[in-house]
C-alpha cells in the first residue's frame, strides 16, 4: 500500500476506535472487555479495508464486527450478550466520552510505558504489532504490559471517569506528559517505511482532541501549540540525502507559515487565561524560533527569559542546558560555558550535553576538546540521525 | 471495593517521632484519631503493629520451617500498621490516602473479591 493510502487508513481507524470503545465500554461496563474488542475490530479492518476499500461506513463496519465478536465470545459466559444484542449503530453518546477513556488510560496507578501502551491502543487504534514496531521492542513485551494494566485496571479499581476539579490538574498533566512522550518519540525517530506508524502525527491528533473536549485548559493548547510548531518545520528537518538538518542551517522557506501563524494563534489564545504553565512557556520557545525569519534575527533575549520562567516553574537540568544555549547568543560563550560545567555532574550521561559542550568548545578556538566532547556525545546516542551528523562534525572539523 | 492500606514508616519519621516532645506527640497522635474519626464511614477494621523488632518470619521449605528473628525483608521501611477500607474505587482510596497525616509512605492494595 502507498504512504498516503496508509495514513488514511490510519486516520479513519483513529478517528473511530475511541468511540467504539466508548460505546462498548457503556454496555459491558469493562474496560479489558471493550478493549479486547475494539482491538479485534481494528485487525479485521487492517485485514479487509486494504484491498476492499474503506467502507462507506467505517464506524458502523467496525461496529458490527466488534458486536458479532463479542455475540461470539459471550455465548458461554453471557451477561453482556442480551445487551449487546439489542445494541444498534450508531450508538449517540450524549457527550464525547473520549475523555474518560483517555483519563483512564493514563491514570497515574499505570506505569508510564503501560499508559502510552493503552492510549495507543484503546484511543488511536493502534495495534499491539504498530506500537511494538514503534518502540523497538518486541511485540510479546506490549501484549503482556497491556495485559497486565488491564488487569490492573479491573483488579484495583482504577475508575473510568474524568477525575474531579481539584484533582484535574495532577491528573491532566500525567495525560499531557503521555502524548509529549509519543510525540517526541515520533519526532525523533529518522525511518519512515510505509508501514511504519508516525507517531508525531498521533501525538498531534490526541493533543487536538484533548483540546477539542477541554478548550479552556491552557496547557492543552499549550501542547498542541508546541506540536504543530515542531512540526510545522519538520520538511526543513532532513536533506536531500535523509541527513539531519540543524536549527541553523535549515531552509526557512520550507517552513509551513500558515500552520506556524495558527500555532501561534492557539497559543495566545491560551495565553489569555493567564494560567502560564511548561508546555506554553516551551511552544513560546519554539515560536521565537519559528517567528525568526533568519537564524540571525532569533530573539535570544526573550528565549533567555522564557527558559527562567520555565525553571521556575520546572527547575530540570536539560532545561538549564538549553538555557545555557541561549546564553551563548546574549551574554557570549565564556559565560554559557560556565553554565554547562556547572551542570556535568547532573548530565554527564545526556549526549545533547557533550554535544552542546563541543559546540561552544569550537566557538572557544578548542578545538582538541571538542573533539573528545562530540567522540563522547556519539558514545551516548542510540539516534541513527543524531549519530550521522556527530560523525560528520569528528570527520570534518 | 475493598483496599487494605498498609501504613509503611521509614527510618526518618521514627526519628522524628522520636525527636518529639510528648505535647507535641501527642498532636500528632491526634491528628491521626481525627483522621479516623473523618474517614469512619469508610474504615472496616485494622491495627497498628508492634515494632519490627518483635516481628519473626518462618520459612517454609522442603525441610525443617527456618524462623528467624525480625521481618521477611530487612530494609529501611517497615509495615507498621494496616485499615482495611470500603470505597468505590482506587480513586476515592488516593483522595483518602492523600490526607493521611502519618508515616510518609502507604501502599494501597485492593483485596480479592
Amino acid at each position: 500500500m502507498t504512504r498516503p493510502a496508509h495514513d488514511r487508513l490510519a486516520g479513519v481507524v483513529r478517528d473511530h476506535a475511541g468511540q467504539l470503545a466508548v460505546a462498548l465500554m457503556r454496555v459491558t461496563g469493562d474496560f479489558a472487555t471493550a478493549e479486547d474488542l475494539v482491538q479485534d475490530a481494528v485487525l479485521a479492518a487492517l485485514q479487509h479495508w486494504p484491498t476492499e476499500g474503506i467502507p462507506e461506513k467505517p464506524d458502523a463496519w467496525l461496529f458490527t464486527v466488534a458486536k458479532r465478536r463479542a455475540l461470539d465470545g459471550f455465548r458461554r459466559a453471557d451477561n453482556y450478550r442480551a445487551k449487546l444484542a439489542l445494541l444498534q449503530w450508531p450508538v449517540q453518546p450524549a457527550e464525547d466520552e473520549r475523555l474518560q477513556l483517555i483519563f483512564t488510560c493514563c491514570h497515574p496507578a499505570l506505569s508510564r510505558p503501560a499508559q502510552i501502551a493503552l492510549t495507543l491502543r484503546v484511543v488511536c487504534g493502534l495495534t499491539t504489532e504498530q506500537i511494538a514496531r514503534a518502540f523497538l521492542v518486541r511485540e510479546t513485551a506490549i501484549a503482556r504490559r497491556i495485559t497486565r494494566a488491564k488487569r490492573k485496571i479491573t483488579d484495583a479499581g482504577i475508575p473510568y471517569r474524568v477525575p474531579a476539579d481539584d484533582e484535574l490538574a495532577s491528573r491532566l498533566s500525567e495525560v499531557l506528559a503521555v502524548i509529549y512522550l509519543l510525540f517526541n518519540e515520533g519526532y525523533l525517530a529518522t525511518t519512515s517505511a510505509p508501514q511504519s506508524r508516525d507517531l508525531a502525527e498521533d501525538a498531534d491528533w490526541l493533543a487536538g482532541l484533548l483540546h477539542q473536549l477541554m478548550p479552556t485548559e491552557p496547557e492543552v493548547a499549550g501542547l498542541l501549540a508546541l506540536i504543530r510548531l515542531h512540526r510545522a518545520r519538520a520538511q526543513a528537518r532532513f536533506g536531500v540525502d535523509g541527513a539531519l538538518v540543524l536549527l541553523p542551517d535549515q531552509d526557512r522557506s520550507l517552513w509551513d507559515q500558515q500552520a506556524i501563524a495558527e500555532a501561534i494563534r492557539l497559543l495566545t489564545g491560551a495565553a489569555l487565561r493567564k494560567r502560564p504553565g511548561p508546555y506554553q512557556l516551551q511552544a513560546a520557545i519554539v515560536a521565537c524560533h519559528a517567528e525568526a525569519v533568519r537564524w540571525e534575527e532569533t530573539d535570544w533575549e526573550q528565549i533567555v527569559l522564557l527558559y527562567d520562567m520555565l525553571l521556575h516553574l520546572t527547575p530540570s537540568p536539560v532545561t538549564r542546558l538549553h538555557r545555557a544555549i541561549a546564553l551563548r547568543y546574549t551574554i557570549g560563550a565564556q559565560a554559557a560555558m560556565a553554565e554547562l560545567d556547572d551542570l556535568g555532574s547532573a548530565l554527564g550521561d545526556y549526549h545533547l550535553y557533550h554535544a552542546s559542550r563541543a559546540e561552544l568548545l569550537r566557538a572557544l578556538g578548542q578545538p582538541e576538546q571538542a573533539r573528545a566532547a562530540d567522540q563522547r556525545a556519539l558514545e551516548l546516542t542510540n539516534n541513527p540521525a543524531e549519530q550521522a551528523i556527530l560523525h560528520q562534525r569528528l570527520a570534518w572539523r | 471495593m475493598k483496599y487494605v492500606l498498609l501504613f509503611v514508616e521509614t527510618e526518618e519519621f521514627e526519628r522524628d517521632l522520636e525527636a518529639m516532645g510528648p505535647a507535641e506527640r501527642d498532636r500528632a497522635y491526634q491528628r491521626v484519631m481525627e483522621w479516623m474519626t473523618t474517614n469512619a464511614d469508610k474504615i472496616r477494621g485494622g491495627n497498628k503493629l508492634q515494632g519490627s523488632e518483635t516481628a519473626t518470619t518462618v520459612r517454609l521449605g522442603d525441610g525443617e520451617p527456618v524462623i528467624t528473628d525480625g521481618p521477611f525483608v530487612e530494609g529501611k521501611e517497615v509495615v507498621s500498621g494496616y485499615t482495611e477500607i470500603e470505597v468505590a474505587d482506587l480513586d476515592e482510596a488516593l483522595r483518602m490516602v492523600k490526607t493521611w497525616p502519618g508515616c510518609p509512605l502507604i501502599e494501597i492494595r485492593p483485596l480479592e473479591p
